[in-house]
């Protein structure tokens, strides 16, 4: 039956088996607000930029810190395939965490109200989707079936209701959307509205659901507001060559998330997006983010058919497996149309070589980041 | 899009009457229904005269009048809820509305009662986007668009075939979960319309949907009947069946389906429990279904919805057929109504 998980039982706080992954260039102060929600967690910081500047951390987290030289010290040579000058470098955080499970947030990102005003504890509501099952092969019209007060529908197969194991918990964002930047040109003072207007004290357009997205099919993952099953997918989730010395960024994000829903449909897994909401307050500006986004506008067009008709070989078993078929088929057919397709197959094949080294048992000694918190 | 750009001489509204009575019904919807209309068909197997108030533009059909356009033996196609199939048949419009006549119009959170048939027209004037999944749904509606990382190429979307709308109060839920679950109401109000991603195949309920009649008219098919199909919704698959071979075919054919808003408040009536005492065959056939459809690949010299229907029909017979003989009726329903199709659109 559907209703796993009822009101009466409280959502585990599984803050042993969770490490929320920050990534930041300037500092932590949003941290204060999420203090009631975050205080429990272990926090992984992976600090972008400079690595002479000192991060300002509000007291009473339980931290470990790793800056550039930290990620160049751990993984030597193999540092290269971590971004710099971009949040891309967030996936760094992913690799060293000893953790079951994932939750990623950007620092300009605060705390929301629903619509009745009370404060969203995005956690939970991640924690929740992640424990429940997807339903990636067949669509739910009252959506989630396993929240409480939802069901499946009349004709939906009962041997599909058992569902499928949750891989990635995608959520949402109130107040500045995630548009790219010709989206953000055109419509530079729009808020995530809707036609029925709220007071503006409230979000303007919530909606009130969480969905699987059905097998085969892709979507743009935002890195924003994001958990995963790091012990599933993990290693499948490279965010990429962006920022200094590349030439793109803001898709650090997308591409791991191409590279996620397509071993996630190989293994039968699913990806959950909707709930919970976020409050983002920082709009980016857009000129900056035309620049770094301008490649990858054409490059996407090339990208999404090649995932879109790509097939992993069934004999491909293992999330790292599916990874490195995947590197050599981008090699191969990205390759012809920008030779940044190789650096960046060159650079998953890394990802998944470090992966494995950090994650084996001598890996274990070699993590201890410089700015952990005594 | 707003209420004044809708061209109510696009669309009808079709109603199935199972219950004679529909004063309380069209009253009810009357504020939404003016201006449109109307096409209501009674269940050939209802005894009673239907009571419909003053003030409606519309055409009623009865039994007597179906068997004038189709002929006596195939009346049966269109007895119980595919009544309304009949309605489809004989529209002249490019947008039909259907909705059940247990539902009534529901409330948004805001306390307003929501047009559902605007609303419709809306989600099918606008274009679908099946092929690539935006996180923020209906990048169309107002105020809303494309995430960043939604290829270009993409975003001009392709043409809705059909607006699947939702209900509040009593959901579109089977006799099994409905029956152990009585107190079950569903109070959600899911702000949002979307598409439902290509291949992807979902349950479409006939309680509260819209299509556009000139684009996949014939796809929307009165064919799998359960043996014992009743006059509640517990007992029938009719509409998932057909929503299974519509969505298949909007796929092929590159249409989008969408789903979401609106919503209609759904009456209750019936009782899920005695209808779960009935041997329920619903269950097996969508499992024998499910197989069928998500393997199954329409030729590519299929190009025109009435070819789709007959291959599908083909297919059906030839896979299914052996596994239950409400399949081989099904698929033979289903030539059929291209036959029938074709004869009343041709002579029009």
């Amino acid at each position: 039956m559907a209703q796993l998980y009822s009101s009466v039982k409280p959502t585990p706080m599984l803050k042993d088996e969770l490490d929320i992954v920050i990534p930041t260039i300037r500092n932590l102060d949003f941290l204060e607000m999420w203090r009631p929600f975050f205080e429990q967690y272990h926090l992984i910081i992976v600090q972008d930029g400079d690595p002479s500047k000192v991060i300002n951390i509000p007291e009473g987290f339980d931290y470990e810190l790793y800056n550039r030289n930290d990620i160049n010290r751990i993984l030597g040579p193999k540092a290269s395939c971590i971004s710099f000058k971009d949040s891309a470098c967030r996936c760094f955080g992913y690799m060293v965490s000893k953790k079951k499970y994932i939750y990623t947030i950007d620092d300009d990102c605060f705390v929301a109200k629903d619509p009745t005003g009370k404060e969203i504890n995005a956690l939970e509501q991640h924690i929740k989707n992640l424990l429940s099952p997807s339903t990636p092969h067949f669509f739910n019209t009252l959506y989630d079936p396993y929240r409480d007060g939802a069901d499946f529908v009349r004709g939906y197969p009962f041997s599909m209701r058992e569902g499928a194991i949750t891989a990635v918990s995608h959520g949402l964002w109130l107040n500045i959307p995630d548009y790219d930047a010709p989206t953000q040109l055109v419509k530079p003072l729009e808020k995530n509205s809707r036609k029925f207007d709220l007071p503006l004290r409230l979000p303007i357009l919530y909606v009130d659901a969480v969905m699987t997205i059905p097998q085969g099919t892709l979507f743009p993952m935002c890195g924003m507001n994001l958990a995963f099953d790091r012990e599933l997918i993990g290693p499948a989730m490279y965010f990429g060559l962006m920022g200094d010395g590349q030439p793109i960024g803001r898709y650090d994000d997308m591409w791991a998330g191409w590279c996620v829903k397509v071993i996630c449909d190989h293994m039968g897994w699913g990806v959950k997006t909707g709930l919970p909401y976020i409050w983002h307050s920082k709009a980016s500006n857009p000129f900056v983010n035309l620049k770094k986004e301008y490649n990858g506008i054409f490059w996407q067009e090339e990208a999404i058919p090649f995932f879109q008709s790509v097939t992993l070989p069934k004999e491909c078993t293992s999330v790292q497996q599916c990874y490195l078929e995947l590197a050599k088929l981008v090699k191969e057919k990205l390759g012809k149309v920008d030779p940044y397709f190789i650096t960046l197959a060159t650079g998953m094949v890394t990802w998944i070589e470090a992966w494995e080294e950090l994650n084996s048992e001598e890996g274990t000694e070699a993590k201890a980041p410089n700015g952990k918190n005594e | 899009m707003s209420l004044a750009e809708i061209n109510k001489n696009e669309v009808d509204i079709v109603i199935g009457a199972l219950n004679a009575d529909l004063t309380q019904f069209l009253t009810s919807w009357g504020p939404f229904f003016s201006g449109f209309h109307l096409i209501v068909v009674k269940d050939p197997e209802l005894k009673e005269e239907l009571n419909i108030p003053e003030g409606f533009d519309v055409d009623v059909y009865s039994k007597t009048d179906m068997e004038k356009v189709v002929g006596a033996s195939n009346s049966t196609m269109f007895s119980g809820y595919s009544c309304r199939y009949f309605g489809y048949l004989v529209s002249k419009k490019k947008y039909i509305v259907s909705i059940d006549d247990d539902c009534v119009p529901a409330k948004d959170p805001k306390g307003f009662l929501v047009d559902a048939v605007t609303q419709h027209v809306i989600n099918l004037e606008n274009p679908a986007t099946p092929l690539f999944f935006n996180t923020l749904y209906d990048p169309y509606c107002e105020g809303a668009d494309f995430v960043r990382g939604y290829p270009f190429s993409l975003r001009s979307g392709v043409p809705c075939a059909a607006s699947c709308g939702l209900w509040l109060n009593l959901a579109d839920l089977d006799a099994p979960t409905q029956a152990l679950k009585t107190e079950k109401r569903n109070t959600a109000y899911v702000d949002a319309v979307m598409t439902v991603p290509a291949k992807a195949m979902l349950p479409i309920s006939g309680i509260n949907i819209a299509f556009n009649r000139e684009l996949v008219g014939p796809a929307l098919v009165p064919a799998l009947r359960l043996a014992g199909e009743g006059k509640v919704r517990w007992e029938t698959l009719e509409d998932v069946w057909c929503g299974m071979c519509l969505k298949h075919i909007s796929d092929h054919l590159g249409y989008g389906v969408k789903t979401g808003l609106p919503y209609v408040w759904r009456n209750e009536r019936g009782d899920a429990v005695e209808s779960l005492r009935k041997k329920w065959e619903g269950m097996k056939l969508m499992e024998k279904s499910v197989p069928f459809f998500d393997s199954l690949k329409l030729p590519e010299t299929a190009l025109k919805v009435e070819d789709c229907v007959i291959e599908l029909a083909k297919a059906v017979k030839e896979q299914l057929g052996s596994d239950d003989p409400a399949f081989t009726q099904a698929a033979d329903a289903m030539v059929k109504w291209v036959q029938l199709w074709n004869s009343v659109n041709s002579s029009a």
